[in-house]
């Protein structure tokens, strides 16, 4: 287990070092998020109806920026190659590394999202969802992308390509973290989408660190 | 102790080699020599269990590889073209974090002193960008100083340092190996190293 | 029992798989050809018009088979992949790959004829119905892994990877489909949805099936006959391939 937080530890102080890839993805969220009201017009009803599905949305996209360099620069300079040779069963290294992701990535979003919510003249109660509602979905987010970003390694075009590999499969997620947002604002209760937001990060803890490994060995071998 | 018996590697549509048999024991050194192309770099890739041979079979101390996992990952330290040296991170916390990844720990002592034998005094707190290339083999190399393996894969391990850091490495392998370790290595310079036995692909 | 193994191992490699597809290929094109013509003859001839639909509904008699089937060899093709993956055999690979873009195609067809039938029916080219949707979104799973391979030059990574996308894929769906009709169902005043028609015809129903069969038919030729073109690409170096009378001339 040393190992993992080793892993996760290593990839915080890295994410440190580089800070303006952290803070790219951090500003684009805010800039998309604002953006929408600009388009739309200032109305206050409307904004607050198409508030969960805008964060939502921008916080997919903000995710996705990263994703492409989760192992990139491991794979680039050989230190992928010495995770797959390591005692450590890779499993482990690779959900640390997932940890490290949403550590630098989905959290930053889910702190953020009650300022940006503010825009949107949201009121305490749906802030509250978005943040729980972010907080179980944006680990399935780092979850899921792994998996793209494994196998889209090494690949030309590979960008566009993890993309188009995984916003498809973050429907679900998509769905049930603005919908519990929607269905709190809407007055049916958001339990029924954070439960099942829940029960999915469950399956995908599981399952991604397990496809994502098989991926990485694919690319490697 | 690591046999390997009629290996075959397949690159898409080329056979690079086929039928290849080789043994090496505790206190030998190999040799891997050839043609750029002739698969040194895929050989090693193999028998370091990176990637699977099209054909063939690989002991380590008797067991395939395939089945020993982790307990030959343990044993086996393999360095590839790329150092897996972070360039944002210090030598010294290259070296321990690699050491944690390995599910050992290095006490910061020991990586000093290693670091030190490889000349890389005073610059251990340098982000490794801000040294030059020969230095960052260096870090390399005081990696191999540090982890406990029997046995060493090395690809092309003398490539980029300066006379006194080759003197440095095959003072290290010959201690390695003198000590009933065992390594295999590509180079295109010749070695002279005692007890080396020699591959040409 | 051991010796019915061994007999599917020994097709198993493309060598032995090629001079078997070919002689099958035209069987299943007559197949197709057959029921073809029976189902397309019951749709639009003998099949009763649609009390409250008219005639426009009978597009469903493609719409609905090739829902089908997009679905279908959705699964079909991850458990080729699966094989591939678990048993080692390259032929899995060579027919997960096959199948990607017939099943493409067909996603695509049942969206473009829901469209067809959506416009007469709800005056709209397009509902986010949640079978819609559930269709759209498998249609870019299979542009997804047509891309993925097509980016990959080496094949045997390309089918592996390939593999694995499919399996995460396959695992999906399900989830997809449960969660859009759930978001449908939530939304209910903002889109229509499909009511099932009102107790379905037994010609009518009949014309499905045989058009679902003659579907069946055309895809198995049709991949079949891909699969034959990626062996010979891919063992073009063998001397099995050189030997070949349509590759000698």
């Amino acid at each position: 287990m040393s190992a993992v937080f080793a892993i996760i530890r290593r990839d915080l102080l890295l994410a440190m070092r580089r800070k303006s890839e952290v803070l790219t993805a951090l500003f684009f969220f805010i800039i998309v998020v604002s953006l929408f009201p600009l388009g739309i017009g200032p109305e206050p009803a409307l904004l607050r109806k198409i508030a969960p599905g805008i964060l939502w949305v921008a916080a997919l996209l903000a995710t996705m920026l990263g994703l492409a360099r989760l192992f990139a620069p491991d794979h680039a300079d050989g230190t992928l190659e010495q995770m797959v040779l390591s005692p450590t069963p890779l499993g482990l290294l690779i959900a640390g590394k997932i940890a490290a992701h949403w550590i630098t990535t989905g959290l930053p979003l889910v702190l953020l999202a009650p300022v940006l919510g503010i825009q949107f003249d949201l009121d305490s109660g749906a802030q509250g969802i978005l943040v729980v509602s972010l907080l179980l979905g944006t680990p399935l987010l780092s979850l899921i992308g792994a998996i793209g970003a494994a196998l889209t390694l090494g690949l030309r075009g590979g960008g566009v390509l993890l993309s188009l590999l995984v916003l498809p499969l973050y429907v679900p997620t998509l769905i049930f973290g603005a919908g519990a947002v929607e269905a709190y604002i809407s007055g049916t209760g958001a339990g029924g989408h954070l439960s099942l937001l829940a029960a999915l990060l469950v399956l995908g803890g599981f399952f991604a660190p397990w496809a994502t490994t098989a991926a990485l060995r694919i690319a490697l071998e | 102790m690591l046999s390997a018996t009629s290996l075959s590697c397949v690159r898409g549509e080329r056979h690079l080699f086929d039928g290849l048999d080789l043994a090496v024991g505790p206190g030998e050194w190999l040799h891997v020599q050839g043609e750029n192309g002739a698969g040194k770099t895929s050989l090693l890739r193999i028998l370091s269990s990176l990637s699977p041979p099209a054909a063939g079979e690989i002991l380590w101390r008797g067991q395939p590889i395939k089945t020993l996992g982790e307990d030959y990952r343990r044993e086996m330290l393999f360095l590839g073209h790329h150092g897996a040296v972070k360039e944002e991170l210090t030598p010294l916390e290259n070296l321990t974090l690699a050491a944690q990844l390995d599910g050992t720990s290095l006490s910061e002592a020991d990586a000093m002193k290693a670091l030190a034998r490889f000349g890389l005094r005073g610059r251990e707190d340098l982000p490794v960008r801000f040294l030059s290339a020969g230095q960052k083999r260096r870090v390399l190399l005081a990696r191999l100083a540090v982890r406990q393996a029997t046995l060493w894969i090395l690809d092309e391990p003398f490539t980029a340092l300066d006379v006194k850091a080759v003197d440095m490495l095959s003072g290290l392998i010959v201690e390695h190996v003198t000590g009933g370790g065992i390594a295999i290595l590509t180079s295109h310079q010749s070695i002279l190293l005692p007890n080396g036995k020699v591959l040409v692909l | 029992m051991s010796n019915k193994i061994v007999n599917w191992f020994k097709y198993a490699s493309p060598q032995s798989f090629y001079p078997v597809a070919g002689k099958m290929i035209p069987w299943f094109w007559v197949l197709a050809a057959i029921f073809g013509v029976t189902g397309l003859w019951i749709s639009f001839f003998v099949a009763p018009t649609d009390a409250t639909q008219g005639e426009g509904y009978r597009i469903i008699f493609i719409h609905v088979p090739a829902a089908w089937m997009s679905m279908f060899i959705y699964v079909v093709m991850a458990t080729w992949a699966g094989l591939g993956l678990a048993l080692n055999t390259r032929l899995s690979g060579m027919m997960a790959q096959a199948l990607a873009p017939t099943g493409a195609i067909m996603a695509f067809l049942s969206l473009w004829t829901g469209a067809f039938w959506g416009k007469p029916m709800w005056g709209a080219w397009w509902v986010w119905d949640a079978r819609l949707t559930s269709a759209l979104i498998l249609f870019f799973l299979y542009i997804g892994f047509i891309a993925l391979q097509a980016a990959i030059d080496d094949a045997r990574r390309a089918d592996k990877a390939g593999a694995i996308l499919a399996l995460v894929g396959v695992v999906n769906v399900p989830i997809i489909y449960f969660s859009v009709k759930w978001w449908n169902t939530l939304h209910q005043g903002a889109s229509v949805s499909i009511n099932k028609a009102p107790a379905m015809a037994t010609t009518m129903l009949w014309g499905m099936l045989i058009m679902a069969l003659a579907f069946w038919m055309y895809s198995i030729a049709v991949a079949l006959t891909r699969v034959r073109a990626i062996i010979l690409e891919r063992e073009a170096h063998t001397e099995w391939v050189k030997e070949l009378s349509e590759v000698k001339q």
